[in-house]
């Protein structure tokens, strides 16, 4: 879709410091933002945008620097969230345990679902991705027994390693924030690794990048269970925090959704994503009070931004910026 | 296994099939020429299901009207959108397209709940097919049968119009070597909205014809897409066989399937598509090329 430029250009010393001067500063910006977010919110919505925001990054890791655009990230996202919610009820896990034990589950998953879904590409490979999901969706149904059908998986305790509930979200938001951080960490790694520069190499020239020895399907699947790992510890998150793991969460819509939120924010921004996330939750917030249309909406949304704003805020908002630098200078 | 009931379920099974290879006949000829996977296929399936039950409650107009009045209104419907939106993302990657119109099935399905709510409205059987006829081992509903042999008849003639007729020659030309085509002097561009509307009438055929057997709900349009993608998959997108033999081979895998245990019966297809993905990833009926 479209080209990012993720080249490394050789740095000189001078340029040392300020190789980790500017993603320190942003990194502290980022923890104070996060910290003070849920004053200017209230705090599960805080905690929504965040974790969505990982989910969100996670679906763009392999959108925009691998061009494969997965339509079931809600598989991962959602069936990680049974998994640390059991963790957490059934074995009275502390929540970072559970929380590792869904992520473990969701890349497990990833495995056979990415080995068969990389033999497509382009398009198909959304359907196929969208398509297992929906195999997920039917399996967590059925098994009534372990994720309680239609009435979701209730009551899952949030615990803390002295084995007593974290009782108010706004001390489990500040518990979960490292944990968070994490995630957002390891996306940003991930992108800026060798492995990420031959992700986005298979991703401008698969058959370049064979003839340059790299086994791209390999590349391709670890960099699938990678983004699927990053939705599993959102999802975890997500059903601890809410004391809920819920079949709406493995729906094909939860999948569509979150492919907006990280198109809305720009393809191959990856922190774009975290700015679409807030932009949908907010305005569906705000919806909330005043209709119930939220899909019409949702659903306008998606179709305007296709038809005008393919680039996403991100991108759009850089151009701004540096038009407005070049005027001013 | 009572035989009577495994002939049963076999049934069940062609009828489910009928609606498989109904849609993804659609959406396999929308995507041959506009490159466009239309994930709002499925919501064209229940606005056709909805356009026979409007067309009943408010026009008194039956079931056989009905079957060609409603796919034609939904095929209108289906012009003003390609003409308005998805015209605009032609030459685009593709992806733009199943974004768009999965953000079209979105808001459509919500706008028809909001205006229907969620139950189901129910729409009677036409009087000549509501008894049963007896198939030996066991008896079977007279409208399901004719189902599955109206289906049958629709894809041979879809078949037919594409494989031997001028117009057909023009689509598959289209199709397979648009940049060729184009040269040779043929105006694919005009063609488009027409094979839109002709895959989205298709679309709302089969939504007429679920209505008397399915309740007619916001809701049908949405498990029924995803499980075409899959049948798709399975057959090779853009074949107009693989789409039949793909939809009628699910549907009677997962109703036989259903008889060892019912929840075996919507993972079927799944497995199937796994299955296929892994051995032959271009689609039973795929070309070469598995991009």
């Amino acid at each position: 879709m479209s080209a990012i430029d993720a080249g490394a250009a050789p740095q000189p010393r001078s340029a040392r410091l300020r190789r980790w001067a500017v993603p320190l500063a942003l990194l502290a910006l980022a923890v104070a933002g996060a910290v003070l977010l849920p004053r200017a919110l209230y705090v599960v919505l805080a905690l929504d945008i965040l974790l969505y925001g990982l989910f969100a990054v996670s679906v763009d890791l392999l959108l925009g620097f691998g061009g494969l655009l997965s339509f079931g990230h809600a598989a991962f996202w959602g069936s990680a969230g049974y998994v640390a919610g059991l963790a957490a009820k059934e074995l009275r896990l502390a929540f970072p345990l559970a929380a590792l034990a869904g992520t473990l589950a969701a890349m497990a998953i990833a495995v056979p679902i990415g080995y068969l879904s990389i033999r497509r590409r382009g398009i198909y490979f959304a359907m196929v991705t969208l398509a297992f999901a929906q195999m997920l969706f039917y399996i967590a149904n059925e098994w009534r027994d372990v994720t309680g059908g239609e009435n979701g998986l209730q009551g899952i305790p949030r615990l803390g390693f002295d084995g007593r509930s974290v009782g108010r979200s706004a001390d489990f938001y500040t518990a979960a924030l490292p944990l968070i951080f994490i995630g957002y960490l390891a996306a940003w790694r991930i992108v800026h690794s060798p492995f990420g520069h031959v992700l986005v190499a298979i991703r401008d020239n698969e058959a370049r990048a064979q003839a340059l020895g790299y086994p791209t399907a390999r590349y391709k699947l670890i960099a699938f269970v990678l983004s699927a790992g990053l939705a599993g510890l959102a999802g975890s998150l997500f059903a601890i925090g809410h004391g809920f793991a819920s079949l709406e969460n493995l729906h094909w819509s939860k999948s569509g959704e979150v492919v907006l939120m990280s198109v809305l924010g720009g393809i191959g921004t990856l922190w774009g994503s975290v700015l679409g996330a807030a932009l949908v939750l907010l305005l569906r917030d705000w919806l909330s009070g005043i209709t119930d249309a939220s899909g019409v909406v949702t659903g306008a949304v998606f179709v305007a931004l296709v038809l005008g704003f393919r680039r996403g805020i991100w991108a759009t908002a850089g151009d701004q910026l540096r038009r407005l630098g070049r005027r001013s200078g | 296994m009572d035989p009577g009931y495994v002939t049963l379920q076999i049934f069940n099974g062609l009828v489910n099939g009928s609606f498989y290879a109904l849609l993804s006949l659609g959406l396999a000829v929308i995507f041959g020429v506009l490159r466009v996977v239309n994930f709002a296929h499925g919501a064209f399936y229940m606005l056709g299901a909805f356009a026979a039950y409007l067309l009943g409650l408010n026009a008194g107009i039956g079931f056989w009207p009905a079957l060609l009045l409603a796919p034609l209104v939904v095929a209108i419907a289906g012009v003003i959108l390609e003409r308005l939106l998805l015209r605009r993302l032609y030459g685009l990657d593709p992806l733009y397209g199943f974004l768009m119109t999965f953000g079209l099935t979105v808001f459509i399905q919500d706008a028809m709940r909001l205006r229907f709510g969620l139950q189901g409205q129910p729409y009677a059987t036409p009087a000549e097919l509501a008894e049963s006829v007896s198939l030996g081992l066991t008896s079977y509903p007279a409208y399901r049968l004719f189902v599955i042999a109206f289906s049958i008849v629709v894809a041979v003639g879809v078949w037919f119009a594409i494989e031997r007729t001028r117009l057909g020659m023009v689509v598959r030309a289209a199709t397979e070597r648009p940049e060729l085509t184009r040269a040779l002097g043929i105006p694919i561009d005009r063609w488009v909205t027409g094979v839109f509307a002709f895959g989205v009438a298709l679309a709302a055929l089969a939504g007429v014809l679920a209505a008397p057997m399915r309740n007619v709900s916001p809701l049908m349009g949405g498990e029924a897409i995803i499980l075409t993608f899959a049948v798709v998959v399975i057959g090779g997108m853009g074949s107009i066989a693989g789409a039949v033999v793909a939809g009628f081979t699910v549907g009677v895998l997962s109703s036989v399937a259903a008889i060892l245990n019912p929840a075996l019966e919507n993972i079927v297809a799944f497995a199937l598509m796994a299955l296929v993905l892994l051995v032959r990833p271009a689609g039973l009926f795929g070309s070469v090329d598995p991009t």
